[in-house]
């Protein structure tokens, strides 16, 4: 067996291109940000009734991939499958940039960032969002200890060990993001304990999707040699993963219709939503299910690079037009405060609250990709984080070319 | 520090010796502006209250809207927010009319802050800011709110306004300013003085006041007797939070 | 140049950022405004260096338990030390004029106190005070000012009526 040798890349062209187009679109993010802290949020789209916007959907998009960003170093490590191994710190690393992208856009849309230091001195514990924090910071910590174990030969005893308390915390910390919604008694929308199994779900797909992307990118630009084996193997997990995802999907949507009390806003999502129809069941259902399985699993494109890649863009643009039906489709539902009745005041009670997201907001969860990419990116530059070689035999061993 | 401290303890004593005498031996009105009930300004707040409002929407006529408007002079909003669209302007107390489909019978009535006993607001909030007073009423402490807007997504009476611009020419009462969440503060102001929250005050009512404030641990208070017999109401009860708003006729 | 001997020069760059500052000189101290009444509720060194932690536990007395002493007040801070001038114009916060904006400006640590409270004293809170700085048309782009001190008349008139 050829022994996987770490390598950082090059300086090129290439390399200080992407750190210059990651740098500007941020550049750009953080002027959109000063714009809407300097003027207040009436400059976003959101308002008394849709209090979160863009920016969460961007924000737990990327807290969510973080999470199953780690996949591919939790089967190495905790699972043992040697076959990642090499490509393992790559996922650590990318968790960890993932996670610091969706966390400087949820900190940046706050009313005011500038008490950033409260947040992390002023602790409710009773709230899941305090909660939150310490498992955020917590998991960040535990990815570099992760990487260290990875990367340094004379600590690699170490790395499974690390591997299982990153395995276990990110699976708290996904339970945690999904109970955000979960604990909220008060809407329709929410209020569900299969929120946390399914945001976990979700985060075994999107962060999956993430960082094939990434790896294709990073090989096809580094001109390194990437097999078919890994990539097979990946894009077949990549497919069980959106199948779960539209499975638990459908399991959520079914407990809530079997309710009756659940009718109103299910009608909403499901049927006459607007928007929110329009994206769970085109966005969602087909751009994010449908069609990446099908480009995965037909003969005819399953083992194309460029229509794994495109499945993989696909599951990433299903996945926010998920979480934008979740997020704001979930409290443009009016609260039922007088079952039964018909509301109205002057403050849109019983009305069905109205958002369009503004550019500076979007471009603030933009933002957050670009900081991710970024720090991938300079990382894979400064550190020997990527193998000079992800071909079959370096893989596999025991591959041959029979079995592709 | 020292001189501090005694003097923090002179003050205290005689606060309490003048509750004291008041009480026991010289008719309330001796102390001057303050009505006999005020706690001293030096004092606490201490659970032996529960701060309430009582509202009988059989009294709440639909073109009224007096409670309303003496909030927006009181605390100071309605007016201040000039660049916020109407979905993004704060409404701290709003007239919510009801109908029903199947009958057509209307009512009328205002939502404000329930001042739960155990508010949701206060559970999600990630730093404390959300909070609760011993004696029930419900507040923002804008110092430490890092505008995350969760406590509006927990709340189920659509409560709480965020502050979407700049504001000046607060009330000195009121505070309030751009990036945090705030709601109806009962009028915590008045109440520490004795008072009433300014929308009970203002309520002309049909015949009478439809609402009524007062402390729902005292049995003999108006509030509690008229609730003794008969009744209240809670919005979303289904969630047992123990509001300390209730409503007859509803 | 290489990639890695570039960010090698970075943290020189950073301490040649960080020492700018230091290199200006500081002029003549400010002139405060001085209170109506004879004395603080301390001595002005106690003052100047505790105000800000007298403030801050009042705020958290006050805030979380009701607490109303006047002794450590920012209310009564600013109304003991915001007052007319001759001319009848009231210095707001954003003038360096205003009691807390001279020092703070000085020293330049900024005043989070009044992004939600009100920079005028209670008495003053009901009447509509020209900006000294600005003027009224700047810093009140679009608002009405007849429609203000009508409604704060109401609110005159509806205080009074309860009294």
């Amino acid at each position: 067996m050829k022994k996987p040798v770490l390598r950082e890349v090059n300086d090129s062209m290439g390399f200080y291109a992407l750190l210059a187009l990651f740098g500007a679109i941020i550049l750009i993010a953080l002027g959109a940000t000063y714009y809407m802290e300097h003027n207040g949020h009436w400059v976003t789209g959101m308002n008394n009734q849709i209090v979160w916007g863009m920016p969460h959907v961007f924000a737990l998009f990327l807290i969510i991939a973080a999470s199953g960003a780690l996949n591919v170093s939790s089967i190495a490590s905790v699972f043992g499958r040697y076959q990642y191994k090499p490509i393992s710190p790559l996922s650590t690393v990318l968790a960890a940039a993932l996670l610091l992208g969706g966390l400087m856009v949820l900190v940046l849309d706050l009313g005011r960032p500038d008490r950033l230091i409260v947040a992390m001195t002023y602790y409710n514990f009773k709230s899941i969002f305090a909660w939150n924090i310490i498992l955020y910071n917590g998991f960040l910590a535990i990815l570099v200890v992760y990487l260290w174990t990875q990367l340094d030969q004379t600590k690699n005893k170490y790395s499974k060990l690390a591997g299982f308390v990153a395995f276990f915390w990110r699976l708290i910390l996904t339970t945690g993001t999904g109970s955000i919604f979960g604990f909220l008694v008060a809407r329709q929308g929410y209020d569900a304990a299969i929120m946390a199994p399914m945001f976990i779900i979700m985060s075994f797909a999107f962060g999956l999707a993430v960082f094939m992307l990434v790896m294709f990118g990073a090989y096809k630009w580094t001109q390194r040699p990437l097999g078919d084996a890994i990539v097979r193997r990946l894009k077949n997990l990549l497919g069980v993963f959106i199948g779960a995802v539209l499975y638990f999907t459908l399991v959520f949507h079914l407990t809530n219709l079997y309710a009756t009390e659940h009718h109103g806003v299910e009608r909403f999502i499901l049927m006459d939503g607007g928007i929110y129809t329009t994206l769970f069941w085109w966005g969602h259902f087909v751009i994010g299910g449908l069609v990446p399985l099908a480009l995965l699993y037909l003969p005819q494109t399953g083992m194309k690079r460029s229509m794994i890649a495109l499945a993989s863009v696909l599951v990433i643009l299903g996945g926010m037009a998920q979480l934008y039906v979740i997020i704001i489709g979930g409290q443009a539902y009016p609260l039922e405060m007088f079952p039964g009745m018909e509301v109205t005041s002057s403050f849109f009670d019983g009305v069905v609250g109205t958002y369009s997201p503004t550019l500076a907001e979007t471009l603030l969860g933009i933002g957050g990709f670009a900081i991710a990419m970024l720090l991938v990116t300079f990382v894979a530059r400064v550190l020997r984080l990527l193998p000079e070689s992800l071909a079959d035999d370096v893989v596999d061993p025991h591959h041959s070319k029979a079995d592709a | 520090m020292t001189m501090q401290n005694t003097d923090q303890s002179r003050r205290k004593f005689l606060g309490t010796s003048a509750a004291a005498v008041a009480g026991v031996t010289i008719a309330p009105g001796v102390l001057l502006h303050t009505p006999a009930q005020a706690r001293p300004v030096d004092q606490p707040a201490t659970s032996a209250q529960r701060w309430g409002i009582l509202i009988d929407t059989n009294q709440c006529d639909a073109g009224c809207n007096d409670c309303v408007t003496a909030c927006q002079s009181e605390n100071g909003w309605g007016s201040n927010e000039t660049k916020s669209s109407p979905e993004q302007q704060a409404e701290w107390i709003r007239k919510v009319e009801l109908k029903d489909p199947n009958t057509g019978y209307k009512q009328s009535l205002p939502v404000m802050c329930q001042h739960c006993e155990t508010p949701p607001c206060v559970d999600v909030c990630p730093t404390g800011a959300s909070m609760k007073r011993a004696d029930g009423i419900v507040l923002v402490d804008k110092h430490i709110c890092i505008g995350c807007r969760y406590c509006m997504m927990a709340c189920p009476y659509k409560a709480r306004s965020f502050i979407h611009e700049t504001l000046t020419d607060q009330k000195t009462v009121a505070p309030r300013g751009k990036g945090t969440v705030e709601s109806c503060t009962m009028c915590v102001h008045r109440v520490d003085d004795g008072g009433t929250p300014a929308c009970v005050e203002a309520c002309p009512g049909k015949n009478g006041k439809a609402m009524v404030f007062g402390d729902l641990n005292d049995p003999n208070s108006e509030i509690s007797q008229r609730l003794k017999q008969y009744g209240g109401k809670q919005i979303r009860a289904d969630l047992g939070l123990n509001p300390g708003v209730r409503y007859q006729g509803i | 140049m290489s990639f890695r001997r570039s960010i090698a020069g970075l943290p020189l760059i950073m301490a040649g950022l960080l020492a700018l500052p230091l290199s200006t000189q500081a002029g003549d101290p400010p002139q405060v405004a001085k209170g109506k009444g004879d004395a603080c509720v301390e001595p002005t060194d106690v003052m100047r260096r505790d105000h800000m932690d007298f403030l801050m536990h009042q705020r958290d007395d006050t805030m979380r338990q009701g607490i109303r002493t006047k002794k450590y007040s920012l209310n009564e801070c600013l109304e003991c030390h915001v007052q007319p001038d001759e001319s009848g114009e009231v210095a707001r916060i954003d003038s360096p004029d205003h009691f807390c904006s001279t020092c703070h400006t000085y020293a330049a640590v900024k005043v989070d106190c009044f992004e939600c409270h009100s920079d005028l004293p209670k008495s003053m809170n009901k009447a509509a005070y020209k900006h000294k700085l600005t003027g009224d048309d700047m810093h009140h782009a679009g608002i009405q000012h007849e429609d203000i001190s009508k409604g704060m008349l109401d609110a005159i008139v509806a205080g009074g009526e309860s009294k």
